[in-house]
């Protein structure tokens, strides 16, 4: 049996010893890795996330019982200390020995440390290992106990430099980036995007200072300070050195492997150092005279060298590197690919820079206008994979290139093409190198139908994450071609649509979510299905929000819509908008009592805001005193029918616009259904109640009312469509009672009747087709359903209020009567307003 | 009083110094939550009665530093028992209170144990 050493259990080695588990052949070698670190291999890439959570674990690639299960044998806290090669062994710092067959030195890099003048004092770390995060988080400790300003300076404003920066930031240090270059992330920024960055990091802020060279660090035994030389100098209490790396590659040099005249042991194409049994991969490896500072090219470097020792010794490192990055820096998109920037011979540059919105984007074509070279985005790079992948395929620009970082400004369609349009041989995630074929035929042959599914079998994804919108397009395009459509199943919990879990409930008469979840779902429910089940158990039983209210959204749970500040609005219902000025005063006593912020809203009724949890029974029991009822304004239900005055008082109105509209929203109140739904009434065409912006609208017109349907305002505004023509008030009501009972059994979660119609399969004729001819045959069954509802109303605040223990629902602490202490509220126009948000 | 993030810190059982009656088991709503006050701090307590088990976390949002999270939906999501937020639905574990959804910072757990009918939950102070 012959033995694999590998020297060093880094993100590098790790995926070495992956890649080798995976091949069959892995089980006639005996295998062993050396760490020098006390932890097994661990992810080095989010190791600022350890500031957030303190827990080493979870950055764990693996854990330690993976390599005994994958019979290899893992010793961590062993330092390699000499290779021997012509005897094939090494020594390790506990004086051990071993024999090898094949030596791969995965020992990557350590920081490199600038000979200043200073470096070692007291204060002064490097950003690497867990061990340093914890050094620096003890020490930031001891600053802040002395002062309460606190400064630390990172020296370096490269990626990792500026990732160290909110690091610091994070301790409660303040932050000052320091950097020799006159800009940020000197490889991969221009100085325009760097200035935006720059920008955009100093409104967090981050201190950032360019074009500085440190001469000296400053301090007697602890740094304080350090010196820029001709009078400038910036007073610290901590310094992080971020300044780049250099390979660990002292190893080589002992044993006289060929090495680079900067380090870095050089290795040929097959990852073979000049000793053919000695492999070097990851940050150690010179390779085309470059040390690569990426997981990408370490990862498939590790691919070459389990290739090549496992005798595929045709599968090599490719001759160019990509060295595109996208990344999220303190929550700033930043990515740069192919050539970031070049002088003005090589190629032509479109830029578009917006500072106020700290977005900077600029891509660089080929002097004939046919490729796409490379580009940076600050700020916005959510089109960064697919213009990757352009510039990867080298695909065609369209004509107007500019498009492809502005927008297109056409018909609303997008510059790009279909994801589907990519040659087979795209890589679409960089990091484990798998390909657009590769996905597509993990579902067309293999049967994945999700993203998750399609992770684990291909292992997209699972890197850097930013792939994941390219790879689901890919996921549902190839479904498409299977004739399968996305399974719409709600979450994990359930395998099923909403119009499934509908019929399982109202066919084997499920009474409650627990019930539910026994009999057709899996594990404990979410924020997802929860509501969706409430929404179907309120349209089935027209049960109340309060009989299952942990289920329920919280604005459905306390009856009232949650504000920015967590106090609560209160809205009582105000039919077609009619209001009498007795009512009004009475809301206005009410309002008035309990200091809340009162404003029309677009519905035509009042809301007050500011409402606390204890107050909501209170001031209910007031309203309903009144004779007000709830307005279902925190509810998937509907919300107003906006009516205009009507031929009561218009010279113009064809027929009474007010009162139909207060018939028709008494109809629907209380009403649960998939989204929220809104109507208006219109007296005549001149439309002043907007009927037509609504799910359901009716318009006197000559001969009768014109019934719309499926219209919307808000983010996707939509014109209803005409269900029926000059019918008289009974069949306008009839066709919507339908209408609505069908979107409501069979809409998704969350759709609103205009997304629904213009989904539905058939439209509008379809629609009529239901709704008039009875087509389906359920017109009764619709029928039914609906005056069901009419006849079971009931105002759920009147419950509320008058049941004890609903109203003990109602109070913020159960063990105290104090009432929350952290809402602040400021004045406004001589009004209320909650405290900004910080 | 503005709420401070730093009143908040993670408990573990065996650093337990009080373990505070909080009140009766049965006023905690199944599957939901309520919230309790311990001195100066407000504390998030779900009956997780699918799963026969309670939690404890801070009332307070990291994101918007509002005391709400007692008010969120609980739930699961990959056997890892959560919280969503009222206010914008981030999801935080309700074992190791890190934020399931988002970066956002993660939220304290405190230790809780149903003795009696009642609910006590464990604070180092």
């Amino acid at each position: 049996m012959k033995t694999i050493i590998v020297v060093g259990n880094g993100m590098v080695g790790y995926k070495f010893c992956e890649k080798l588990a995976a091949r069959e052949e892995s089980k006639n070698f005996k295998i062993i890795v050396f760490g020098e670190e006390p932890r097994a291999a661990y992810d080095r890439v989010h190791l600022s996330e350890f500031f957030g959570n303190r827990d080493a674990k979870s950055l764990e690639l693996a854990p330690a019982s993976w390599y005994t299960e994958n019979n290899i044998e893992l010793v961590v806290n062993e330092r390699v200390t000499d290779i021997h090669r012509k005897t094939k062994t090494i020594t390790t710092g506990s004086d051990k020995e071993y024999s090898y067959d094949y030596l791969v030195l995965a020992t990557g890099s350590s920081p490199f440390v600038p000979p200043i003048n200073g470096v070692e004092k007291e204060g002064v770390f490097v950003y690497r290992t867990i061990e340093d995060l914890e050094a620096m988080l003890d020490y930031a400790e001891k600053i802040k106990a002395k002062k309460s300003d606190g400064r630390a300076a990172i020296l370096g404003g490269g990626l990792l430099g500026l990732e160290a920066g909110k690091a610091v930031m994070d301790m409660g240090l303040e932050p000052h980036v320091v950097e020799f270059a006159p800009k940020l992330m000197p490889r991969q920024l221009d100085s325009r995007s760097s200035n935006v960055l720059q920008l955009t990091l100093e409104n967090i802020g981050i201190n950032i200072h360019l074009g500085k060279a440190t001469n000296r660090i400053l301090g007697n035994g602890a740094i304080t300070g350090m010196d820029f030389g001709e009078d400038d100098s910036l007073e610290v209490d901590m310094l992080v050195i971020s300044a780049g790396i250099r390979p660990r590659d002292e190893l080589g040099k002992t044993c006289n492997l060929a090495m680079g005249v900067r380090g870095g042991i050089v290795v040929n194409d097959r990852m073979q150092t000049s000793d053919p049994n000695i492999f070097a991969i990851g940050e150690v490896a010179l390779y085309n005279q470059m040390i690569y500072g990426l997981v990408a090219p370490g990862y498939e470097m590790a691919e070459v060298a389990v290739n090549q020792i496992m005798e595929s010794l045709e599968v090599v490192m490719s001759a160019e590197i990509d060295m595109s990055t996208k990344l999220k820096l303190i929550g700033v998109d930043v990515a740069s690919f192919g050539v970031p920037y070049m002088p003005a011979d090589k190629g032509l540059s479109i830029i578009y820079e917006n500072k106020t919105k700290g977005l900077y984007k600029r891509i660089n074509v080929s002097l004939d206008g046919k490729t796409l070279l490379g580009g940076i985005m600050v700020g916005d790079a959510e089109d960064y994979s697919i213009l990757h992948q352009m510039y990867l395929n080298n695909l065609p620009l369209p004509d107007n290139a500019e498009e492809l970082i502005v927008g297109s400004r056409g018909e609303g369609g997008s510059a790009f093409g279909s994801a589907m349009d990519l040659p087979d041989t795209a890589v679409i995630c960089s990091c484990e190198a798998v390909t657009k074929g590769a996905v597509c035929c993990s579902v067309i042959d293999d049967g994945n139908e999700t993203v998750k599914e399609v992770a684990k079998a291909t292992k997209a994804t699972t890197g850097c994450g930013g792939c994941k919108p390219m790879v689901a397009d890919l996921v549902k395009e190839s479904l498409k071609t299977l004739g399968k459509t996305v399974k719409e199943s709600i979450c994990e919990h359930f395998d099923h649509s909403r119009q499934e879990l509908y019929d399982i409930v109202k066919l084997k008469g499920v009474q409650d979510y627990d019930q539910l979840l026994d009999e057709v779902g899996k594990g404990d429910g979410c924020e997802v299905c929860k509501p969706l089940a409430a929404s179907i158990f309120a349209s089935i039983y027209n049960e109340t929000a309060n009989r299952q209210e942990t289920i329920q959204d919280s604005n459905d749970r306390y009856l009232a819509n949650i504000q920015r500040n967590g106090t609560y609005s209160v809205v009582p219902r105000v039919a077609g908008g009619e209001i009498s000025p007795k009512q009004l005063m009475a809301m206005g006593r009410i309002a008035k009592k309990y200091d809340l912020y009162t404003k029309i809203t677009g519905g035509q009724r009042i809301d007050m805001f500011g409402a606390k949890l204890h107050e909501l029974p209170l001031i209910w029991e007031e309203l309903i005193a009144e004779g007000f009822e709830t307005g279902q304004a925190y509810g998937k239900s509907l919300r107003t029918v906006k009516s205009c005055v009507g031929s009561t008082w218009c010279r113009y109105g064809m027929d009474e616009s007010v009162s139909f509209a207060i018939e028709i929203e008494n109809r629907y109140k209380g009403i649960r259904s998939p989204h929220k739904f809104k109507g208006g009434v219109s007296g005549c065409i001149r439309e002043c109640a907007e009927a037509r912006s609504k799910d359901f609208g009716f318009i006197a017109v000559e001969g009768g009312w014109n019934v719309y349907v499926g219209g919307n305002g808000g983010a996707t505004p939509r014109h209803a469509e005409l269900l029926a023509e000059k019918v008289d008030k009974e069949t306008a009501i009839k066709y919507v009672d339908r209408f609505m009972m069908f979107y409501i059994k069979t809409a998704p979660p969350l759709t609103r009747t205009s997304a629904w119609l213009e989904k539905l399969e058939g439209g509008i004729t379809y629609l009529k087709n239901v709704v008039i001819n009875d087509s389906l045959g359920i017109v009764e069954e619709l029928d039914a359903g609906m005056q069901n509802f009419v006849n079971t109303y009931k105002c759920e605040w009147k419950e509320a209020v008058e049941t004890p223990e609903i109203r003990e629902r109602y109070t913020h602490f159960i063990n105290s009567e104090e009432t929350d202490d952290n809402i602040e509220f400021v004045s406004l126009r001589e009004q209320k307003m909650p405290k900004e948000w910080a | 009083m503005i709420a401070n993030l730093s009143t908040y810190e993670s408990v573990k059982t065996d650093s337990v110094k009080v373990w505070f009656k909080a009140g009766p088991a049965s006023k905690f709503p199944k599957n939901g939550g309520a919230c309790i006050k311990y001195k100066d701090k407000q504390i998030a307590v779900f009956n997780f009665t699918r799963q026969a088990t309670w939690y404890a976390c801070q009332n307070l949002c990291p994101h918007k530093m509002e005391m709400v999270l007692s008010r969120g939906m609980i739930g699961e999501e990959n056997m890892q028992p959560k919280v969503a937020c009222p206010l914008h639905k981030n999801t935080f574990s309700l074992k190791t209170g890190e934020n399931l959804n988002g970066t956002l910072d993660a939220i304290a757990t405190y230790p809780i144990k149903v003795e009696d009918g009642f609910v006590f939950v464990g604070f180092s102070e």
